[in-house]
């Protein structure tokens, strides 16, 4: 028997491979890939009308996306994002319309109705974030509740009645204009700026990271989890809220059938393309914003290409898939 | 704790009692033949589908799809429906089993995230569908039997009814009487276990996301019949619908235990509040908006998850 | 011979866990397997069962070749494992854990009437009586056990290998599972019994084999084998060598008594702390010793607030310490380093930096936003001063060295500047050099006033680096020994008898 020397372990090789590579920055390249392919393939891209149709499009997903980002991170997932921008949606008309509570002025009722809403769907968040921590019950299980109930709230406080409007100082956030842009998007690009410097800057941050990426050493390393967790599903909720009151401005109406509707999914994909691990401990602000771009592009080219609607959707369910795997691959490797 | 749990087994027979007993006293015609005979029939298809969410979730996973492969499987039984009933039966289940066969292969072979592998069949069986459909309802043809599928009647029950009833009483038997059936329960109980005891677990993930595929097709071919057109924008909601009626009949949402009977007593529990939610509005005393039905729904919802959550008893680690 | 295993090699990435082990077990047999951590008995053992295939070596079970392709295969030829957790699924009856996957058929239906008297039969044999219909999680985890062992049965095995079976039983439990094992001893059925608890080898075993390094060090009667030797054997001690000092890089011993810092008198909590008592003063690295199993990371915790107490007194600094949880301890000054670094300590992910600051980030932080400057201060000084050597700050912790991930989370404790420091198992899995520089670097600490508690299975670590230690037994402190009386003698005399060891281990002295 030939004696046998410890050999300490080799010290990890960082082994850069197609796959790996791909998992880290398929999305950008993606992205890059499409626009090209617009450029080719359809007429006009190169318009400011274009990339306002585009960016438009593109605003509440991101938006929702964020929140759903830090949720992730953490391990979790929101499916009630959908169902809160419906009751924000619901609930802003009523209040500048007065029908809530009687307004002194005007413009008390575009206050409350770009406030309160959101405080509300915030609540709502938190709610999700006390049933998953003090109950420990699974993140998809516990945000289904208000995924089946939200919009039945949305659809009982309005009757399920559409309500068209017309509130120039209200629509601002969905019609405005700064400097050629539409204002949902400088609204979009600041959040995406204030969420990437959270992320980076601040202590709740890092928490959220040590949370998804550790939860057992977190605890022990003294990181409040329950908190941090019941925190993400807040700013889930509030983010919701945001971007419910931007799709009803856009659209003049809110119809709590519609508003936000299968946006839970939308949002987990923009996540997940953009790299963020469904497993928690990495969140890619940057990369949720290219993962929703990446998924508006598939949808305006196939559209702007004649491909039916419906193969855009199975464009999408490629596309979930293929980041997904990807991720996996990376970090098995 | 024993009669917690009792009551988590079995609460939802005795709420469904109480409710038909509600309405039997309230309503004039809630027990006439109209009233249970329309309500029979509409549904069935609700719980074939929560049947097949039933196994799914026992075996520890979940399936989103179930609403989008219904839908494609009315569409595909609709455009095989002139070859006659059966043809449009078999096209409406082959096209669900394709789908159940896709998320078995994405779950069990790419090893993604039932959650995940079943939201993107989703899409893509909704995809599908409106492909199929060409965006639009596809009329089922009123030459063939095949709309008796849906809308005949037999033995004084209506085909939709005997087809659920058939396939439950299946469903139980192959639950409880077959080693498969315990593998599945087995398999949600701790996958890492079942594989210890040598049980066979990625066969029985494979085919129950193989049968709920295959119900959702069945029940998207009833839809086709019952109103006489594959509809590919229908089903929206339906896993939802499913999930809570699969909790609400006291099936573990994480996996290992749960029964078959309890899960048809939650479908009927679920469709029975809407009945009566019509019922009271046509009284004119109250007006509650049909809506309340999905806010009902998710607070019997979160009451079962809650008190399952505290049955279970997880400790709550401590991080001050 | 049953079972004979030669010349059993398997390495895991390079790193060797078994190297030309060997074990024979003969029918009718209890024959104990035993060494510390990562002496490679589970690794044995998942070479046995099929688990993972063996590098090299000869097994032959039941005088042929034997090589199963999976815990499946195993246990179709005769060979089942009983584990600590997860073997059995507890949602199920306990019949269904004893008949699924050789059930009874009738007209291709199950047949459950036969299988519950099946199972009723096979439990009834072991004297326990219990309905079969109940869940297996319904029943205490002896009972659980039971099953396991009657699952085994059922499927014939001739060869019953049970790992630590006896970890959450109770002194009753312990014997209802002891007369099942001698049952089946009589019945021809050879037992594995993988343990740390001598007085239970002693009391149910024929034959021990230790293992030790991935080697086989002896294989022995039990009857007539000195505890202490057995003990002795296990840690790689000669009895009759003296200890080499220098063995470690603690430097001269100072049986330090600083002033008094942490009280703890009769703590418990959970199964596995039933009445530790120790001190540790400032300045003083303090040891605590003893077999896996005898309670001190759960100590640790308990004094960390990451666990439940459910008795005991502890002091800090004179005044009750009873933390709601690792926070309150931090905030008190007190740092606890984790056993499994995997685990419980890294975020393999996130940089050096963020790993090494996690504790300081609430003070690092002003309104919520981190003072990077600081930040970057901090890291730069804890990287220099404890020489972690990574390509820079920026590194995932994950993808460093274990003597280097070790160092990272010694200074996120140190940064927060703790009066108080536990340290579960510092050197493990480390390489020697960097075992070194931990260990000087764990005194200089000492002498700067910080009070240590160190939990090791290294003996050497304990008798160099300690200024008294305290051994643990069963979750109980059966021995504080100090100056002279701090010798690898006796602490292994106090992990071998416990309180009753007399000549070399004083009995725990009352608190001064």
């Amino acid at each position: 028997m030939l004696e046998r020397v410890a050999v300490p372990a080799a010290p990890p090789v960082r082994r850069v491979t197609v796959t790996a590579l791909l998992a880290r920055h398929g999305a950008v390249v993606a992205l890059a890939a499409l626009i090209l392919l617009a450029l080719v393939a359809t007429p006009n891209f190169l318009s400011m009308r274009t990339l306002n149709v585009n960016l438009t499009q593109v605003a509440g997903i991101v938006i929702v996306a964020l929140g759903m980002t830090l949720v992730v991170a953490t391990g979790g997932i929101d499916l009630s994002v959908g169902s809160l921008m419906a009751i924000a949606g619901a609930l802003a008309p009523m209040l500048f319309l007065g029908r809530l509570v009687p307004l002194p002025a005007p413009w008390v009722g575009v206050a409350l109705a770009l406030t309160v809403p959101v405080l509300v769907t915030g609540a709502f968040g938190w709610f999700n974030g006390w049933l998953v921590t003090r109950y420990r019950i699974q993140p998809i299980v516990a945000t289904l509740v208000l995924l089946i109930a939200g919009r039945g709230i949305a659809q009982v406080v309005t009757n399920g009645n559409l309500q068209a409007f017309r509130n120039p100082a209200f629509q601002v956030i969905g019609l405005g204009r700064l400097l050629g842009l539409p204002v949902q998007v400088w609204l979009m690009a600041a959040l995406v700026l204030l969420f990437a410097w959270a992320m980076r800057r601040t202590l709740f941050g890092r928490q959220i990271l040590a949370v998804g990426g550790n939860e057992r050493a977190a605890r022990l390393a003294g990181v409040p989890v329950s908190r941090v967790k019941r925190r993400v599903y807040v700013i889930s909720g509030l983010c919701a809220g945001v971007a419910g009151l931007v799709v009803i401005a856009i659209n003049s109406a809110a119809d709590a059938n519609l508003v936000g509707l299968g946006m839970e999914l939308d949002a987990i994909a923009a996540v997940a393309v953009g790299g963020t691990a469904l497993s928690g401990g990495r969140a890619r602000i940057g990369g949720t914003l290219v993962g929703a771009l990446v998924i508006q592009m598939v949808r305006y080219i196939l559209l702007a290409l004649g491909v039916p609607d419906a193969a855009a959707l199975v464009a999408k369910a490629g596309l979930i898939i293929g980041a997904v795997w990807l991720q996996r691959q990376g970090r098995v490797a | 704790m024993k009669a917690l749990s009792l009551a988590g087994r079995y609460g939802v027979v005795v709420a469904l009692a109480l409710l038909v007993l509600f309405g039997a006293a309230r309503y004039d015609y809630f027990l006439g033949a109209f009233n249970v005979l329309s309500f029979l029939r509409y549904n069935s298809m609700f719980a074939l589908v929560s049947l097949g969410m039933a196994f799914v979730i026992m075996s520890g996973g979940i399936d989103l799809s179930v609403g989008a492969v219904a839908a494609l499987g009315s569409v595909a039984s609709a455009l095989a429906s002139g070859l006659g009933w059966a043809p449009g039966l078999l096209a409406g289940l082959g096209a669900g089993l394709l789908a159940g066969l896709l998320n078995g292969a994405l779950v069990v072979r790419l090893r993604i995230a039932p959650f995940i592998a079943t939201l993107a069949t989703m899409l893509a069986a909704s995809g599908c569908a409106l492909l199929l459909a060409d965006n639009q309802s596809v009329s089922a043809s009123y030459e063939g039997s095949f709309t008796g599928l849906g809308q005949g009647d037999a033995l004084g029950l209506p085909i939709p009814a005997w087809i659920a009833l058939g396939a439950y009483a299946a469903g139980s038997v192959v639950l409880n009487l077959t080693g498969f059936g315990r593998t599945v329960l087995a398999t949600g109980g701790g996958e890492d276990a079942a594989r210890l005891m040598g049980l066979r677990v990625d066969r029985a993930k494979w085919a129950v996301y193989a049968a709920s595929g295959a119900l959702a097709g069945l029940a998207g071919t009833i839809l086709a019949a019952q109103f006489g057109a594959g509809q590919p924008i229908e089903g929206v909601g339906w896993e939802l619908f499913a999930i809570a009626a699969v909790v609400v009949g006291g099936t573990l949402l994480t996996g290992g235990e749960g029964s078959v009977g309890t899960t048809l007593a939650g479908a009927l529990l679920l469709g029975l509040i809407f009945n009566i939610l019509n019922f009271e509005n046509g009284r004119g005393w109250i007006s509650l908006s049909a809506y309340w039905q999905s806010v009902i729904r998710g607070l019997f919802l979160l009451v079962v998850v809650v008190m399952q959550a505290k049955l279970a008893g997880r400790p709550v680690p401590r991080d001050a | 011979m049953l079972l004979e295993m030669d010349g059993i090699d398997k390495a895991y990435g390079g790193v060797p866990a078994l190297r030309g082990a060997s074990f024979a077990v003969e029918a009718g047999e209890v024959h104990a397997l035993i060494g510390q951590n990562g002496a490679g008995k589970s690794t044995l053992i998942k070479v046995l069962t099929g688990y993972t295939r063996r590098d090299a070596g000869q097994v032959r079970f039941r005088g042929q070749d034997f090589a199963p392709a999976g815990p499946q295969a195993a246990q179709a030829a005769g060979i089942s494992t009983i584990y600590q957790e997860i073997s059995l699924v507890g949602q199920r009856s306990i019949t269904e854990n004893i008949c699924l996957g050789r059930e009874t058929r009738r007209f291709g239906l199950l047949h459950w009437r036969r299988m519950h008297e099946e199972a009723a039969a096979l439990l009834g044999r072991f004297g326990i009586q219990v309905d079969v219909r109940r869940t297996l999680a319904s029943y205490p985890t002896a009972v659980q056990q039971m099953v396991a062992i009657a699952r085994a049965i059922a499927f014939q095995a001739a060869l019953v290998v049970m790992d630590e079976p006896t970890s959450s039983l109770s002194d009753a439990e312990v014997q209802v599972l002891f007369g099942v094992i001698r049952q089946l001893r009589a019945e021809g059925v050879a037992v594995v019994f993988v343990s740390h608890k001598l007085d239970e080898l002693y009391a149910v075993c024929d034959r021990v084999t230790v293992l030790r390094d991935g080697r086989t060090v002896q294989v022995s009667q039990m009857d007539g084998l000195p505890k202490l030797e057995l003990v002795a054997t296990m840690l790689g001690r000669d009895l009759s060598s003296v200890a080499r000092a220098g063995a470690t890089a603690f430097g001269a011993k100072r049986g330090r008594h600083g002033a008094a810092l942490l009280a703890v008198q009769d703590l418990r909590a959970g199964p596995r702390v039933q009445g530790v008592s120790l001190d540790v003063g400032q300045g003083e690295v303090v040891g605590v010793a003893g077999l896996l199993g005898a309670g001190r990371t759960e100590t640790a915790r308990a004094l960390f607030g990451a666990d439940v107490r459910d008795g005991g007194r502890v002091t800090l600094d004179g005044r009750d310490f009873a933390p709601q949880g690792p926070g309150d301890a931090i905030r008190a000054g007190i740092g606890l380093c984790t056993e499994d670094r995997k685990a419980e300590g890294i975020v393999p992910e996130l940089s050096v930096r963020e790993n090494l600051t996690l504790a300081l980030l609430p003070r690092l932080a002003r309104a919520g936003i981190v003072d990077e400057t600081r930040q970057a201060a901090v890291v730069a000084q804890f990287i220099k001063q404890l020489d972690i050597r990574c390509a820079g700050a920026e590194q995932p912790v994950g993808q460093l060295s274990g003597g280097n991930q070790q160092k990272v989370l010694l200074a996120r404790w140190l940064c927060t500047d703790p009066r108080l420091l536990i340290l579960d198992e510092p050197t493990r899995g480390i390489d020697v050099g960097a075992k070194a520089e931990i260990q000087a670097l764990i005194r200089a600490l000492a002498a700067s006033g910080l009070g240590v508690l160190m939990i090791s299975s290294e003996i050497e670590e304990i008798v160099e680096g300690a200024d008294h230690a305290y051994v643990l037994r069963d979750g109980r402190t059966v021995a504080r020994l100090t100056d002279a009386g701090l010798s690898e003698h006796a602490v292994m005399d106090a992990m071998a008898h416990g309180a009753h060891a007399g000549l070399h281990a004083p009995m725990l002295d009352a608190h001064a």
